[in-house]
C-alpha cells in the first residue's frame, strides 16, 4: 500500500480525481483490493461506500486479481451474432470457472466484454492482450492446450481408429 | 515550431507540400495499423517491413489507421500508383518489396478479387466496397499517420480553423452550422447548430465543450476509427465550436477500452499545443482554448449526456432529468455543449466548403454523410461512409457484397442495443434519421449488424435486453425492472417454457418501460423486443407454441444429429467432442448420444463433409 500512497500524492485530493485515481490504482495493482478502496476514500475525503459504489458501477474495475493467463471473451453484438456465446461456454467448460472468476491456482482468469471494436473479426477473444480473431469452440481448446491447459476431453486417439469411409 | 499567425501556418504548409511534391513520384509503402488490421496481424507485418527495408532505406514507409475495409486486413497500399494489397502477411513482405516496390510488378494474389467477375482489382477506388461510398469525413484516414500533424496539414488541415477565427464571427459560424443542416451523429440527431446557439446564449462566463467518444454501443467502432485515425480533425472541429460558443475549456471523453484512441488523441493534443492550435492566443487570434482527456470507465449509460458529465466530475454515471438543459447547466453546472466525435469531425468541412455545398449531400431532413460499421453475416465487413438516404439494399448488396455462404438475408439491426431490426421487405428504405425512426428502429451511432436465416430473432431480442438490463443504471424502476422482466420472459421463451400471452405481456412491459423512464436508455430499451415482435412474430410463436427455434440457435430447442448417409466415419467429431457424446467405429457412421450432448457446436465445426445437422 505504500506505493499506492505515493501514487495518491500525484493527484489532487478532490472528487473530480476519483475516477482517475481508481484507474491509476488499478493499473498499478492489477485490481482494486478492499484496502485500496478505503485508502482512496480517505484520501479523496468521501466514504468508502461511496468509492465502492463508483468502482462497482463501472465495468472497468475489478476486485479480484488477474490469473497468469487472462482471457476476455467479446460478447458484443457482432460477436454474439457470430456465435460468441458458444466461445464463452467453451472457456467456462474447459477452465471450470464462470466469467468474472479466477481458477483456485490463480493460473487462469476469465472475463466477458461488450465489444472491443474488432467486430469484423468476430467472434473475438483477447488472451493475454493478444487478439484472437474468428474463434470457434474447437480453436478455444487449441489455444488453451497451447498455453498448457490439460483439456477435459480425453486426448486418447480412439477416434482416429475409425478409418475413412468413402463418401457415398 | 510555434505558429503565431495564419501566414506562419501557410508558409509552414507550403514547405511541407514542397518537400512532399519531390517525393510524390517515389515509391511509398503505406500500412494500416488500426485496431481491425492489428487483429489480423498488422504489427507483425509492420516488423517485417521495418526489417526488410532497414533503417537507411530511401523508400518511405508509413503507417495509418483504419481505411474501413477491415475484413481484408492487414491492408497495404503502394503509392504513388495506389495499389491495394489485402491480407498481407509477414511472409509476403519481401516479395512486395522485391517485385512491386523495386520492379513495378503487381502481385496478383494480394490484389482484391471481384467475387462476381473474379477479376483482380489493383486500385482501391475501383473496389466495389469503396465505389459507392462518399468518404467526406473518413477519407483522409488513408493518407494520415495520426501521430504526424504534418500529414494533417498536408491535406489542408486547420484551414477551416483559420477561416473561422479570422474571417467569421461566432454568430456567423453558428449560422453556417445551422444552415448546413448538420444533425448530431451520437444517436439523437439533434441539430448541432441549434445546440451551439443555445449554449452560446446561456448566461455565465465559463462554458465547456465536450467530445463524446464513449461509443458504448457494442458492434460499432466508427468513433474509435476517427479518433485513432484522424484526431486532429476532431480537435479542429472542437476548437471551431469552442470559439463559436465562447468556451475555453474542452474535454474528450474516451472509453478506456480504446487505448489506441486515447494514445493518439493525446499525441495530437500535445502537437496542437506545440504548434499553436491549442493553448493561449491560438494562431495570434486572441482566442484561448484547451482540451483535457477524460477516460471513461466502461459503462454504456456513461455515453448519455448528463451521465457523461457526472462521470467527468467523478461520480457514478447516472443520467438526470432533462428539464434542466445541459446547454444551460451541464458540467459543474456551467453551460456545456456536448457533441459526438463524428459530429465534430463534420465541422471543418462545413466551414471550409460552406453550408450550401454541404447541404446538397443527403436527404431533406438529414444532411451530409454517415459512417456505419457494417458487420455480422455479410461478406464485406468494415466501416463505410455513405450519403444519407442511400437504401439498405445498396448498402447490404452493393457495398457489403451480400450474405456469405449463399444464405438468405433476414434483417439488419441498426441503432445499437436499443435500436431495432429491419426486415427484408424494407430493404429499399432510405437510410436517414427519420426513416429509421419511422421503421421502429433508429440511427443510433451507426452500428449495422446484418443477420441471415441462421440468426434467431428471439435470441437477438434476448441478447439486447440482457445487455440493457446489465447496463441500466438502476435509477428508474421502469427501466431497471422492466428490462429485467422482459429478459426473464425472453429467457423462458428461448428455453421452450414460453406461455400463451407472453407476447402481449412483453408488449405491455415494453410500453411501460418506454413511457416511464427518465433517459433514452430506458426510453428505447424496449425497441429490440417490440421491433422483433412487430416483424418476426411468427418466430416468437414457433418458440412458444411449437417449442421450435426455426433458425436453429436456441440450445434448449434444437438437436444436433449426424446424417448417416453423409457421414464418412472419419472420427473427427468423436475425437473432438468435449463430452464424449459421439459414438461410432471404423466404417460405422457416427451418432450423437443426445443425453450427453451440450450443443457446443464443435462437431459441426470439425466435420469435413457437413454431415452434422441442427434442427
Ligand atoms: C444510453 C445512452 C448511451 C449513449 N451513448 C453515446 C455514445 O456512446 N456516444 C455518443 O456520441 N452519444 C451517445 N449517446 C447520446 C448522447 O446522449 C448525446 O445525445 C450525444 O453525445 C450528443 O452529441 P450529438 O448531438 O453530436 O449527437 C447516448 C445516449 C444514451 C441515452
Ligand atoms: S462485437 Fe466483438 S469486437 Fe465488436
Amino acid at each position: 500500500m505504500e506505493e499506492l500512497q505515493e501514487l495518491l500524492k500525484t493527484y489532487p485530493a478532490n472528487r473530480h480525481s476519483l475516477l482517475r485515481i481508481l484507474q491509476a490504482a488499478q493499473r498499478q495493482m492489477g485490481y482494486l483490493p478492499g484496502e485500496a478502496l478505503r485508502e482512496v476514500a480517505s484520501y479523496v475525503g468521501v466514504s468508502p461506500a461511496e468509492v465502492y459504489g463508483v468502482a462497482t458501477f463501472y465495468n472497468q474495475f475489478r476486485f479480484i486479481p488477474y490469473g497468469t493467463h487472462h482471457t476476455v471473451v467479446c460478447l458484443g453484438t457482432a460477436c454474439h451474432a457470430m456465435g460468441g456465446q458458444l466461445i464463452l461456454d467453451a472457456f467456462e467448460r474447459e477452465l471450470d470457472i464462470k466469467a468474472g472468476e479466477i481458477t483456485p491456482d490463480h493460473e487462469w482468469s476469465l472475463d466477458r466484454v461488450g465489444c472491443i471494436g474488432c467486430c469484423t473479426k468476430a467472434p473475438v477473444v483477447v488472451m493475454n492482450d493478444a487478439i484472437n480473431a474468428k474463434m470457434t469452440p474447437f480453436k478455444v481448446e487449441e489455444v488453451l492446450a497451447g498455453l498448457g491447459l490439460q483439456l477435459k476431453r480425453s486426448t486418447d486417439s480412439e477416434g482416429e481408429e475409425a478409418g475413412e469411409r468413402e463418401p457415398q | 515550431m510555434h505558429l503565431k499567425s495564419p501566414d506562419d501556418l501557410e508558409q509552414f504548409r507550403t514547405r511541407i507540400l514542397e518537400k512532399r511534391k519531390a517525393q510524390d513520384t517515389k515509391k511509398r509503402v503505406v500500412l494500416c495499423t488500426g485496431t481491425g488490421c492489428r487483429g489480423a496481424g498488422a504489427l507483425d507485418v509492420y516488423d517485417a517491413f521495418k526489417k526488410a527495408l532497414g533503417n537507411k532505406s530511401d523508400i518511405e514507409f508509413k503507417t495509418t489507421c483504419c481505411h474501413g475495409f477491415c475484413e481484408r486486413g492487414p491492408i497495404t497500399i503502394i503509392e504513388p500508383e495506389g495499389i491495394f494489397y489485402q491480407r498481407v502477411t509477414p511472409e509476403t513482405v519481401p516479395q512486395i518489396i522485391a517485385e512491386t516496390v523495386k520492379k513495378d510488378q503487381m502481385i496478383e494474389e494480394l490484389l482484391y478479387q471481384d467475387p462476381q467477375t473474379e477479376e483482380a482489382i489493383p486500385a482501391e477506388k475501383d473496389i466495389p466496397f469503396y465505389k459507392k461510398q462518399n468518404r467526406l469525413v473518413f477519407g483522409h484516414n488513408r493518407l494520415i499517420d495520426p501521430t504526424q500533424i504534418e500529414d494533417y496539414l498536408a491535406v489542408g488541415g486547420y484551414q477551416a480553423l483559420v477561416k473561422a477565427l479570422f474571417s467569421m464571427s461566432p454568430e456567423e459560424i453558428i449560422a453556417e452550422v445551422k444552415s448546413s443542416g448538420l444533425r448530431g451523429r451520437g444517436g439523437g440527431g439533434f441539430p448541432a447548430g441549434r445546440k451551439w446557439e443555445s449554449c452560446s446564449q446561456a448566461p455565465g462566463d465559463v462554458r465547456y465543450v465536450i467530445c463524446n467518444c464513449d461509443e458504448g454501443d457494442p458492434g460499432a467502432y466508427m468513433d474509435r476509427s476517427l479518433m485513432e485515425g484522424n484526431p486532429h480533425r476532431v480537435l479542429e472541429g472542437m476548437i471551431i465550436g469552442a470559439y463559436a460558443i465562447g468556451a475555453h475549456e474542452g474535454y474528450v471523453y474516451v472509453r478506456h477500452e480504446y487505448p489506441l484512441a486515447v494514445e493518439n488523441v493525446g499525441i495530437a493534443i500535445e502537437q496542437a499545443h506545440k504548434m499553436g492550435f491549442l493553448g493561449e492566443n491560438i494562431l495570434g487570434s486572441g482566442f484561448d482554448f484547451d482540451v483535457t482527456i477524460s477516460k471513461g470507465g466502461g459503462a454504456f449509460v456513461a455515453g448519455e449526456s448528463t451521465a457523461l458529465m457526472a462521470s467527468i466530475e467523478g461520480y457514478v454515471a447516472e443520467p438526470r432529468a432533462k428539464y434542466i438543459h445541459t446547454v444551460e447547466s451541464g458540467l459543474w453546472d456551467k453551460p456545456t455543449n456536448l457533441n459526438n466525435v463524428e459530429t465534430w469531425a463534420n465541422v471543418p468541412v462545413i466551414i471550409e466548403k460552406g453550408a450550401e455545398w454541404y447541404s446538397k449531400i443527403g436527404t431533406e431532413g438529414s444532411k451530409g454523410t454517415k459512417i456505419f460499421s457494417l458487420v455480422g453475416k455479410i461478406n464485406n465487413t468494415g466501416l463505410i461512409e455513405v450519403p444519407m438516404g442511400m437504401t439498405l439494399r445498396e448498402i447490404v448488396y452493393d457495398i457489403g457484397g451480400g450474405i456469405p455462404d449463399g444464405k438468405r438475408f433476414k434483417a439488419v439491426q441498426t441503432g445499437g442495443p436499443s435500436g431495432g431490426c429491419i426486415p427484408e421487405e424494407m430493404l429499399d428504405l432510405p437510410v436517414d434519421f427519420d426513416a429509421l425512426t419511422e421503421a421502429g428502429s433508429m440511427m443510433g451511432s451507426g452500428g449495422m449488424i446484418v443477420m441471415d436465416e441462421s440468426t434467431c430473432m428471439v435470441d437477438v431480442a434476448k441478447y439486447f435486453t440482457n445487455f440493457l438490463k446489465d447496463e441500466s443504471c438502476g435509477k428508474c424502476t421502469s427501466c431497471r425492472d422492466g428490462t429485467l422482466r422482459m429478459y426473464e420472459i425472453l429467457d423462458r421463451i428461448t428455453k421452450g417454457e414460453g406461455k400463451e400471452g407472453d407476447i402481449e405481456l412483453l408488449e405491455e412491459i415494453g410500453w411501460t418501460t418506454t413511457e416511464a423512464s427518465l433517459c433514452a436508455l430506458g426510453g428505447t430499451a424496449a425497441n429490440p423486443v417490440l421491433s422483433t415482435i412487430r416483424y418476426f412474430r411468427d418466430e416468437y410463436e414457433a418458440h412458444i407454441k411449437d417449442k421450435r427455434c426455426p433458425a436453429g440457435v436456441c440450445p434448449a430447442l434444437i438437436t444436433y444429429t449426424i446424417d448417416a448417409e453423409a457421414c464418412i466415419a472419419c472420427g473427427k467429431c468423436k475425437k473432438e467432442c468435449p463430452t464424449k457424446a459421439i459414438t461410432g467405429e471404423k466404417k460405422v457412421p457416427h451418432e450423437i448420444v443426445q443425453a450427453k450432448c451440450i450443443k457446443c457446436g464443435t462437431c459441426k465445426e470439425v466435420c469435413p463433409v457437413d454431415a452434422v445437422k441442427v434442427e
